[in-house]
């Protein structure tokens, strides 16, 4: 066991290693500089002014020693200056993780705490109006583009109620957090638990009708220890599989939620700083998103140990 | 006798009440909360030439003059003193003298003196290196030659010519006075000002605020606590915050018409100008390759546009017509219809225009089983995109057969640069509506905007002729035919200009625009909140 968790350590340096170069890189391939970005925005030319700007950054510098100077930075706990705002990078990425952090953690449960109850719902009662019913709204959740949700989530808000629920301003309290985020968290985990809904669901309906299954009800036992204690735990492995890849979606990936419900994510940003060419920016979201998801996997085949014994990396 | 004392005494009376009601009617306090589109490049509106620095950064300073906020039109006789008291013209016109104000400081604390804006001219007409990253209107002090000081509360800015639009340049809202003591890289992230706001924040993305300067030296203003510039990207979102009133004012011409008819409908209250934006969207043609450096095929390309298409396409007739300079009513300097009737490509009869234009293409060895093929560039922006393809259709009419090239942002310059491309559609804003401006940053040779590298040192003599002339009459007059010249010679066919909308709560008091130009009326001392 420890060493599985060891060798996977390593192999998550291997794999960050490899995606620090991969998206320096491709951030280099792109056309256009920071230079390139700032005087389109100031909508002049001046080839001079550019150069030096390019010499200011470093930009001129070969490829190798730019990159060694960003790893070296890291090691150092120097994660450089943004192009765009001047401003050290770490300043402007910490008070944007734990915004995602809250949002993301909030949709998981919001997916968790519907997607999986209702997907075995789905299945025990298999074909029946309720099914029906939940098989349609699951199918709504996949197919809705989240932009339009969104939206008619806030021109209901205001219609309604005459307020709307985005980000405006940090809240102070847990509570205000809540309510501020459970709204945009609720719309991604509409989405993220039509899903799980729909996986739990054909998970449960391969597993139930299986012979331990069968094996189990002949024993006696009351319909709901069959379904839980037995059905649930067998389907639930590809469950949590998905529940891990949604995770490390939900770090970076939530472009259009945070753009609809204006909340100053993760994710935005780094769209924006790509547009910026902003590489001490991108660079290090970046390889912060990797960081999370290799974790996520990590965690993700911990928990297929504890979920089913007969799983056992280190043999 | 006694009966016309008691009325005057009573008319008197009733005046001094109304004025006292009035001076009274302003609130104190309250934060007015603006939705913002984008995050602004910096905070140093000497290096930036878009709204999105200049509405928010341009309550922190203050300018030498500024114009009348009263006046509807931004006009060269409607300019107030700001941080000078007074000016005046010697040496036959060739030095401006201000008398600078008493006792202002800046937001650090350190006194104002003319050492500070004989520095900030120092910087942006590069005689000094004011660690700018850039300084996108420096072609607007070409005729500065030198700037000095007289003590502390005079300065003296000498020309080689006399040039009345000097003062207007000063007026706008581009043209702050910045701090001496201040290093360039801070005013891009933490600008000091002398302004009635402080700045207090800038969070990338997300917000821009502004508070209260206590120490204003306008006694008793401005009226609000603090300024809040929410950064929201999505337009739909805005409007329907500003709707929720969790926002009491938009983005100056951020929103279409369409747009704004849309807020009002569901709230009838709301208050929304539309009016012109400044920008213009034109046409770049490469005059110095192959086949657009004949300027037969120039011509004739400028024919093949139906200008009133555009404008009933593009904003269901709003957008307006005319040359570089904005059309009147609103534009000071533009053509009067009756002129613009007479420029090539202007007239009415869109079809004798582009008969003319198939004339010349045929001319050309060009006809309707031989047509031209041409790349029409442009910027990956949606309305460069939507103005592009209506250009292609157009360009059918006199047998050229184009094809969009659509190029990001951050290539579009460059390749400008390298002169590759050979039509590209352009859209562009002007700080101020004034000739100067206008002629010296975009059409004289060697201009950083000067995209086309237009240079025609005839015109070029009319640009200073003008630039020299005090009776706005006869400047007006040379004006126009400078203008027709520049559209007759293709040097960046002008297609329409384009027009935005404004919208706020009727609590927000105080709030002027101006009708020919948006960069100029966003100091805020005389915003309040009636809530």
């Amino acid at each position: 066991m420890l060493t599985y968790i060891i060798r996977r350590l390593l192999l998550m340096v291997v794999t960050l290693f490899g995606v620090s170069v991969v998206i320096f890189l491709l951030l280099r391939i792109v056309p256009g500089n920071i230079a390139d970005i700032l005087f389109d925005s100031a909508g002049l030319i001046d080839p001079a002014e550019k150069a030096k700007i390019v010499a200011d950054l470093g930009l001129d510098l070969p490829l190798p020693q730019q990159y060694a100077q960003w790893i070296g930075g890291l090691f150092r706990g120097d994660l450089g200056f943004s192009y765009v705002s001047e401003k050290p990078v770490l300043d402007e990425i910490a008070p944007r993780i734990p915004i995602t952090a809250r949002l993301a953690a909030l949709a998981l449960f919001f997916s968790i705490v519907a997607g999986v109850p209702l997907g075995v719902i789905s299945a025990v009662r298999q074909n029946s109006g309720l099914d029906y019913g939940l098989r349609v709204l699951s199918l709504s959740g996949l197919s809705m583009p989240s932009f339009w949700l969104g939206l008619l989530i806030l021109m209901f808000c205001v219609h309604f109620f005459g307020t709307i629920p985005i980000y405006d301003r940090a809240p102070e309290t847990f509570w205000a957090w809540f309510a501020m985020l459970a709204i945009p968290a609720a719309a991604v985990g509409f989405r993220s638990s039509a899903l799980i809904m729909r996986l739990t669901r054909s998970s449960m309906l391969e597993v139930l009708g299986q012979d331990f299954v069968r094996t189990a009800r002949s024993k006696g036992l009351s319909e709901a220890n069959v379904t839980y204690n037995h059905a649930l735990r067998n389907a639930v492995l590809p469950v949590i599989t998905t529940i891990g890849i949604e995770t490390a979606f939900l770090f970076g990936g939530l472009i259009v939620t945070e753009t609809v419900f204006n909340i100053p994510g993760v994710a935005r940003f780094l769209v924006e700083a790509i547009r910026w060419r902003d590489y001490p920016m991108v660079q290090n979201l970046v390889l912060f998103i990797a960081i999370i998801v290799v974790t996520v996997n990590l965690i993700v085949d911990l928990i297929y140990m504890v979920v089913d014994p007969r799983i056992r990396y280190s043999e | 006798m006694a009966g016309w004392l008691a009325r005057m005494a009573l008319v008197c009376g009733l005046m001094v009440s109304a004025i006292a009601g009035v001076a009274h009617a302003q609130k104190q306090g309250g934060v007015l909360r603006v939705t913002h589109r984008d995050n602004p490049p910096s905070a140093s509106i000497h290096e930036e030439a878009t709204i999105s620095t200049d509405m928010p950064f341009m309550a922190v300073f203050n300018n030498l003059v500024i114009f009348d906020p009263d006046s509807e039109q931004n006009r060269p006789d409607r300019i107030l003193p700001d941080l000078a008291t007074s000016w005046h013209l010697s040496d036959g016109d060739r030095k401006l003298t201000f008398q600078l104000r008493d006792g202002v400081r800046w937001h650090d604390g350190k006194p104002f003196s003319s050492a500070d804006v004989k520095c900030t001219w120092d910087m942006v007409t590069g005689r000094m290196d004011g660690k700018m990253r850039k300084n996108p209107r420096k072609s607007w002090w070409f005729n500065v030659k030198d700037v000095t000081t007289n003590g502390a509360r005079e300065v003296t800015f000498h020309l080689n010519e006399p040039q009345p639009s000097l003062l207007v340049m000063l007026a706008g809202g581009f043209s702050p006075v910045y701090p001496c003591h201040v290093p360039g890289n801070l005013m891009r992230t933490h600008p000091i000002g002398t302004g009635p706001f402080k700045f207090a924040e800038f969070k990338q993305n997300e917000s821009i605020k502004l508070v209260r300067n206590p120490d204003y030296w306008k006694p008793g203003k401005p009226y609000l606590e603090g300024i809040e510039y929410t950064i929201i990207p999505s337009r739909a979102t805005a409007m329907l915050a500003l709707v929720s009133g969790k926002f009491d004012l938009t983005l100056t011409g951020e929103l279409s018409s369409e747009n704004a008819k849309e807020i009002q409908a569901q709230v009838p209250q709301m208050q929304c100008i539309v009016q012109p934006s400044n920008t213009q969207g034109n046409l770049l043609v490469n005059r110095d390759k192959p086949p657009f450096d004949d300027p037969r095929l120039r011509r004739a390309l400028g024919l093949a546009i139906d200008r009133k298409a555009f404008s009933e396409i593009l904003s269901r007739g709003l957008n307006k017509i005319g040359g570089a300079m904005l059309a009147p009513p609103e534009g000071l300097w533009g053509w009067s219809p009756e002129f613009m009737e007479t420029v090539p490509g202007y007239g009415g009869d869109v079809e004798k225009s582009r008969e003319e234009g198939r004339k010349i293409m045929r001319e050309l060895g060009y006809g309707p089983d031989k047509m031209m093929p041409l790349k029409v560039t442009t910027r990956n922006v949606a309305s460069y995109r939507d103005s592009s393809v209506i250009l292609i259709d157009h360009l059918k009419s006199v047998y050229i057969q184009g094809e969009l090239e659509v190029l990001d942002s951050s290539v579009w310059y460059a390749r400008l640069l390298r002169k590759d491309y050979a039509v590209g559609m352009n859209v562009q804003g002007t700080g101020i509506d004034d000739p100067d401006v206008q002629f010296f940053e975009n059409y004289t040779c060697g201009s950083e905007r000067n995209y086309t590298a237009y240079c025609n040192p005839e015109l070029e003599k009319l640009y200073r002729q003008q630039s020299m002339m005090t009776d706005f009459e006869a400047r007006r007059k040379v004006v126009w035919e400078i203008d027709r010249k520049l559209q007759e010679d293709g040097a960046r066919p002008v297609i329409y200009q384009s027009q935005g909308a404004t919208c706020w709560w009727p609590h927000v008091k105080g709030l002027k625009l101006a009708v020919n130009s948006i960069y100029n009326h966003w100091r805020f001392d005389d915003v309040w909140l009636d809530r």
